[in-house]
């Protein structure tokens, strides 16, 4: 093992479901040096955590923690041994105080006895909030706290443990823009003192400004290992995807028809909604902007008939929908993907195939008795399965559950494209999933499109609506207050109309 | 907790989905020397005479657990329909016993039931049967759906009212002296094959075609597993656990007349004690408590092992309260052979 590293893997392999997670991996971590860990969703980043933090064991391959052999049983074990995991789901009870939560595993004790040191804790805590600048009581229940205070918490608990090594998976998601800036100077704070530093990010932009050196995995294998100057971002794509890639946005290639398909007439809800007037045309792609908590979800579930509504008429085609009707409003052509894949998108312990066939179920069984022609169905979900590019082992003996986030999102979409939709409203579609991935679900909203399907697109992400939508309205606090066509899009435009500063000179960050 | 490490063959054995079936036959293999009779022509005919009206209900509760439901009121269900067709087929009662009833001089009389000789009286003592048993199912499933209650708490509930409701109608009095046609639905044989297998077989074997092969069992699956998800398709989810309570009552139903066939009589006290066997059996065969997993076949195989292992802790001459003790840990011993199962099969995939 080279003299300045702290540790070091060598040759680690990984399975899961039949299929490589990892292959052998060979990689070094050095103190004092950010190491930023890029690649698509399924290359086998947050994999390589896990089994660098105990959660999971590897297949094959041995891990060196300063020169010894290092060979974890569970979290706790890697835990004690230095290395710090900030997960991008927090591991905190929101329950519990701060102090509880950072010594959860390790209560100070009070001598001979079995009771915690109170003092000693509250002491103890108090000095790791101060190194991170947190003027917070130790006493202060965690759920007081925002996600960016909660994620410093976390971060308080892997010092707490003296780690030499820390590891960020997906820090960011959760964080305003001024904590992610404190974010940033803290790493940059821990590296200065000696800290190994992984950081996991989609974000590359991101990467690129904190890491000193970047490491690219592809489909379990690491592709490029090398100083963060070498890189650029789209070089840094490339590697991850594999081919060369020109652009973040296919071309578009359809024009919105004349017909309307979809039209919602003064849909209202007592504070949720007010007066929603929105037109869809065949063959358009309309996006909706806003900020979060301004009613653009709340109004696609009132849309598809999930919530009920006030007033309003929702009209698709010729025929008006009746409310709090899902199956009415998918009987009309109305297809909605949703928000959380996990909650409401996917059955996780059922096979792919059955997840794929689920709304559309009555066309591939007989009118008597209901009996399921398992052939033709079979051959249908194959055939959407390979048009979305699904990665997976057999549909029929695999469930959702073992899909990556790229993967289970095009399951949903698969899902409802199997109905031949006219409306298919998409919320947030892209989150969580990386830069390969969403280039295919813009490629197939594009095609949709064409075919004469209206679309529907939430989203918050602005530069990806303007790079595929033919026009965007802006929520904000449950009104649409403007409208932009395709030749009046400005980020900075719409970016203040979801702020209701059409008219401000500057915006305050 | 994962299996410990295993030869091939003993792992695929407990992996396989007739685990249950090989338990069985495993059982019954070690048994059999120390009481050689376990396979004898006469015990094998008890075993399966036992096994059929068992398995009607159990198939029944199957589709609720599937729906990550669970029916508690099935025995119920079989007391007040047993019952209710006892009322309408009976040839004589004595009136010391049953003047006290609601229905004496209306329906009853020392003559029997309104329907007392009359041919008709089996077929319409059967239909009423199998409608109290769906429409008490109907009721549990629309509260379930539509008021949002606990199936736990609903179940349970209607398993008190017409438990009392039974034993209201008669008093407490077992009503006798019932058709002989009625009599050969549990007791007697077409040819060499006993009527209640004809009737259970048929019911079992309809049941695993609706939850495997049709889009009303996808959805059935697809509601156990995630209500919210299953909606958001298009499933209508109150539609599915409407069905599944009133599937439920009308196997109730027909594993009361199995039952009463046999025992021939009406008894409002039909079933009583008998919710561990139906649920328990459900469970070994490894129907899952918490919905969206579980067969008619694995209810088979349940119920097969349950039964066997009943009789022959029958055999062994055990006391009440040790064949109990031992049906109870049997059906631990399932649950956590299913929670170690599906870890070894997710570990293998």
């Amino acid at each position: 093992m080279e003299t300045s590293a702290i540790f070091e893997f060598r040759g680690i392999s990984k399975r899961f479901f039949g299929i490589h997670a990892l292959k052998d991996v060979s990689l070094v971590l050095r103190p004092g040096v950010v190491l930023g860990l890029v690649g698509e969703n399924g290359a086998g980043k947050s994999t390589l955590m896990n089994i660098a933090g105990g959660v999971i064991p590897p297949d094959e391959g041995t891990m060196f923690l300063q020169g010894q052999l290092y060979r974890p049983l569970d979290p706790n074990e890697a835990s004690r041994a230095g290395i710090g995991f900030i997960h991008q789901e927090l591991n905190l009870f929101t329950n519990l105080s701060i102090a509880e939560n950072i010594f959860l595993e390790s209560f100070p004790r009070m001598r001979g006895l079995p009771f915690i040191d109170r003092r000693t804790l509250a002491d103890t805590t108090r000095q790791l909030l101060a190194s991170l600048n947190m003027d917070f009581s130790p006493s202060t229940k965690l759920e007081a706290l925002a996600p960016g205070e909660r994620q410093l918490v976390e971060i308080a608990k892997a010092l707490s443990y003296e780690s030499r090594i820390i590891i960020f998976d997906e820090p960011t998601t959760s964080l305003t823009a001024k904590e992610r800036e404190r974010l940033f100077s803290l790493i940059q704070r821990l590296r200065g003192e000696g800290k190994a530093i992984v950081y996991i990010s989609h974000i590359l932009g991101d990467v690129r400004a904190l890491a000193d050196e970047v490491a690219v995995l592809r489909d379990g294998e690491l592709v490029a290992n090398a100083p963060v100057a070498d890189l650029r971002i789209d070089r840094m794509i490339t590697l991850m995807i594999g081919r060369d890639f020109d652009n973040i946005f296919p071309a578009k290639t359809s024009r919105p028809g004349q017909k309307t398909i979809l039209k919602v007439d003064a849909l209202s809800q007592t504070g949720i909604a007010r007066n929603i007037s929105i037109e869809v045309h065949a063959g358009e792609v309309l996006g909706v902007f806003g900020l979060m908590g301004s009613g653009r979800t709340e109004t696609a579930r009132m849309i598809f008939g999930l919530d009920e509504y006030e007033t309003g008429t929702i009209t698709v085609g010729d025929s008006v929908l009746p409310a709090r009707d899902p199956v009415a409003a998918i009987r009309g052509g109305m297809a909605f993907v949703t928000e959380n894949r996990r909650e409401e998108g996917l059955l996780m312990n059922v096979s792919i195939s059955d997840n794929l066939g689920l709304v559309s179920l009555a066309e591939f069984s007989r009118r008597f008795g209901g009996i399921v022609d398992r052939k033709r169905l079979r051959e249908a979900v194959g055939r959407i399965g390979a048009e979305l590019r699904i990665k997976s082992g057999s549909y029929e003996r695999l469930n959702a559950k073992s899909l990556s986030g790229g993967n289970q999102q095009k399951v949903v979409i698969g899902k409802w494209l199997m109905t031949r939709p006219r409306v298919l409203i998409m919320d947030e579609p892209t989150r969580g999933i990386d830069v390969g991935a969403k280039f295919e679900v813009y490629t197939i909203m594009n095609e949709l499109a064409s075919q004469g399907t209206g679309i529907l697109f939430i989203s918050s992400e602005v530069e990806e609506l303007m790079g595929i939508c033919d026009r965007i309205v802006v929520f904000s606090r449950g009104e649409i207050i403007r409208d932009f066509p395709r030749h009046e899009f400005s980020q900075e435009r719409i970016m203040r109309s979801a702020f209701r500063q059409e008219d401000a000179a500057v915006l305050d960050a | 907790m994962t299996l410990p490490p295993l030869a091939e063959w003993p792992r695929r054995a407990i992996l396989s989905e007739y685990f249950v079936l090989i338990l069985t036959v495993a059982y019954v293999l070690v048994l059999w020397p120390f009481i050689p009779w376990l396979l004898g022509q006469r015990n094998v005919g008890d075993i399966l005479s036992n096994m059929w009206p068992l398995l009607a209900i159990a198939v029944g509760q199957t589709f609720v657990l599937v729906s990550a439901g669970i029916d508690l009121s099935q025995t119920s269900i079989m007391a007040v329909t047993s019952v209710i067709g006892a009322m309408i087929m009976t040839r004589g009662l004595d009136p010391v016993l049953f003047s006290k009833s609601p229905f004496w001089g209306i329906f009853l009389g020392e003559q029997g039931g309104p329907l007392a000789g009359s041919p008709a009286a089996v077929p319409v003592a059967i239909l009423a049967m199998l409608l109290v048993g769906t429409i008490i199912g109907l009721g549990n499933g629309a509260c379930v759906a539509f008021i949002r209650m606990p199936p736990f708490i609903v179940t349970l509930v209607s398993q008190l009212l017409f438990s009392a409701v039974a034993i209201f109608l008669t008093k407490s009095e077992n009503i006798r002296h019932l058709p002989d046609e009625y009599l050969a639905l549990g007791q007697g044989n077409l040819g060499i094959v006993p009527i209640a297998m004809i009737i259970t077989v048929t019911l079992a074997v309809t049941a695993h075609v609706l939850m495997s092969r049709t889009a009303y069992g996808r959805r059935l699956y697809a509601t156990g597993n995630n209500p919210v998800a299953s909606r958001v398709s298009g499933v209508s989810t109150t539609r599915v656990i409407v069905s599944v309570y009133a599937i439920s009552g009308f196997c109730a139903a027909i594993g009361s007349i199995l039952y009463s066939a046999r025992l021939e009589m009406g008894r409002p006290t039909l079933g009583s004690g008998q919710l561990l066997d139906i649920v328990g059996a459900t469970v070994i065969g490894g129907v899952s408590l918490a919905g969206g997993k579980g067969k008619v076949t694995w209810t088979f195989f349940g119920v097969l092992f349950y039964v066997v292992l009943a009789n022959t802790l029958n055999l062994l001459n055990l006391s009440f309260f040790t064949i109990d003790m031992v049906k109870g840990g049997v059906i631990l011993f399932a649950a956590l052979m299913d929670v170690m199962r599906t870890r070894a099969m997710a570990a293998r995939n």
